[in-house]
């Protein structure tokens, strides 16, 4: 049993380990030469365009039935008219960012991590270094920063169809105004639901790519390793996003509000 | 025939004569994984214009060796010269300008199966040089009309069978003009007609344009061909043809045998080598 924790502690050592030297590896590349300008355009693509359709339906329905549920409780309080107030700042500071996140670590995480773990074990991360190429600044940095520039665009559009969602539901089954409930979007949300609203989807963004790179970048055993490497990359970047997003909020909250 | 020990050839990179140059020396290297040794203080010397064919059973530590000498890999033990430079010691950045001189055929190919033929071929160029579009496109077209696939030029390596995989992995690794080549089992898997073709590529790269080689394979049809034949140009036209003995002597082998070099020496010495363990991998 010892020897079993012993070994588990010394291969997550290791990962960590790993991980902070690509971490190294990768601002070491963001402020060298030579850029790739065209991976990360491709990137900007694949992961923004790519993954708008599953964030558009999530957010579309995670503010929808936001709406229902609440309506019922806020009810007993007289409280319907508010329903607004509360889809927006759900999903604005907490569910927008997180649900995105998660959606990101299945969609882009499991890509990223497939791709990248293909490369290794056919040799062509090995061909592209003989080639004398680096490949954190030709894979990962494009990633990374497509992540990072992505991930607030597409919570935003989560926020804002959440929203929409919200106030399709709040119009058509609670019976509430659209003027009404518009208005409780506008008084509800401070200026410190919008930072920590965009604050937290760049964090999340970082942590799924860099963790999908982490992953496929270390992938071993043939394409037995490749699925295995996916299946760990949406996993760890998951635990990542929902532990970090506690965290976070709790920083934040003592920071701003 | 020479059975080997200790090598005792020494290592040294004092350049003498252009011809007598060595381009690479392995001297005493080491290299373990975990408690698995792979290579057990491998030494060999490769001269400029020379080709070192690295014959052993699958696990023998070939390829690991190739590895090293890119830097891919960090040996636990020894030294590597490397065109001069000792890579065995070098960071990743430092790397890149030794790899400027070095072209590898990796197993399989290993070629960027998003990018087309044209972008494999040329991604060197592409990326790392400054050069107009127009040369790097007319440089891929020649070394593709080299090895006779210019028509696949714009298909995906999806579309190619295995030997023309192979071949445009060689076509990659010559684009740039290396002074070094480095082939890991480049007719492993593929029928006679194409390793034939491909033994041909490799002899042209050699005998043509002057390419120092390291051929791992433990393919001994095609590592004997590639030995025992040169490239010659007669009245404007190619041939491959037996080379003369001179030449046949510009082409050794090392054979591996659970990361000890257990052979070093030319064709004719290896066939009539008397070492049980030869005599069955020979057989």
């Amino acid at each position: 049993m010892l020897s079993w924790i012993d070994k588990w502690l010394k291969a997550a050592l290791l990962e960590m380990q790993e991980y902070m030297r690509l971490l190294g590896a990768l601002s070491r590349a963001g402020v060298s030469r030579p850029f790739y300008y065209r991976d990360v355009i491709e990137q900007l693509d694949a992961i923004g365009v790519g993954s708008l359709t599953v964030v558009l339906l999530t957010g579309f329905f995670t503010g929808a039935v936001l709406a229902l549920q609440t309506g019922v409780t806020l009810d007993r309080f007289g409280a319907r008219p508010v329903v607004g107030q509360l889809v927006s700042v759900s999903m604005v500071t907490e569910l927008g960012p997180v649900l995105t996140a998660l959606m990101l670590a299945g969609r882009v995480g499991s890509g990223i991590a497939a791709e990248l773990g293909s490369m290794v074990v056919t040799d062509q991360i090995n061909a592209l270094r003989a080639l004398g190429t680096d490949p954190v600044r030709k894979l990962v940095l494009p990633r990374v920063l497509a992540g990072l520039v992505m991930a607030p665009i597409l919570t935003v559009i989560a926020d804002f169809v959440g929203m929409i969602g919200g106030g399709v539901v709040a119009v058509t089954q609670l019976q509430v105004a659209w003027s009404v409930y518009r208005t409780s979007i506008v008084d509800g949300l401070g200026v410190q639901d919008a930072w920590m609203g965009l604050i937290k989807p760049l964090v999340l963004g970082f942590l799924i790519v860099s963790i999908g790179c982490h992953v496929g970048l270390r992938t071993r055993g043939g394409t037995q390793g490749v699925g295995r490497g996916t299946t760990q990359a949406v996993v760890a970047a998951s635990v990542a996003v929902l532990t970090v997003d506690f965290f976070l909020t709790r920083l934040l909250f003592s920071l701003m509000y | 025939m020479a059975l080997l020990g200790p090598h005792a050839r020494a290592a040294t990179v004092e350049r003498t004569s252009d011809e007598d140059t060595p381009v690479i020396v392995f001297d005493n290297v080491s290299l373990a994984f975990d408690d698995k040794i792979v290579l057990r203080s491998v030494s060999f010397t490769l001269l400029k214009r020379h080709t070192k064919i690295l014959l052993g059973a699958s696990g023998a530590g070939k390829s690991i060796i190739l590895k090293l000498i890119l830097g891919l890999l960090k040996p636990d033990g020894g030294v590597i010269w490397v065109n001069g430079h000792r890579v065995d010691r070098m960071r990743e950045l430092e790397l890149m300008t030794v790899r400027a001189d070095l072209g590898m055929v990796f197993q399989e190919g290993a070629l960027f199966d998003s990018l087309t033929v044209r972008e494999n071929v040329g991604y060197k160029l592409y990326e790392d040089t400054d050069l107009p579009l127009e040369d790097v496109n007319r440089r891929v077209e020649e070394v593709l009309g080299f090895i006779g696939l210019a028509e696949h030029i714009d298909k995906m390596p999806s579309e190619l069978s295995g030997g023309q995989r192979r071949r445009v992995a060689i076509a990659r690794a010559m684009a740039f003009k290396p002074q070094i080549l480095l082939y890991d089992e480049p007719t492993t898997g593929l029928d006679p007609i194409t390793a034939t073709t491909v033994d041909h590529e490799i002899i042209k790269l050699r005998d043509l344009e002057s390419v120092t080689s390291i051929v791992v394979t433990h393919q001994l049809r095609d590592a004997f061909y590639v030995a025992t034949h040169a490239a010659i140009q007669r009245d404007g036209r190619l041939a491959i043809e037996p080379a003369s003995a001179e030449k046949c002597d510009e082409a050794e082998f090392i054979m591996l045998r659970d990361g000890l070099v257990v052979f070093e020496g030319n064709a004719v010495e290896l066939r009539h080598a008397n070492d049980p363990y030869l005599r069955t991998f020979l057989s």
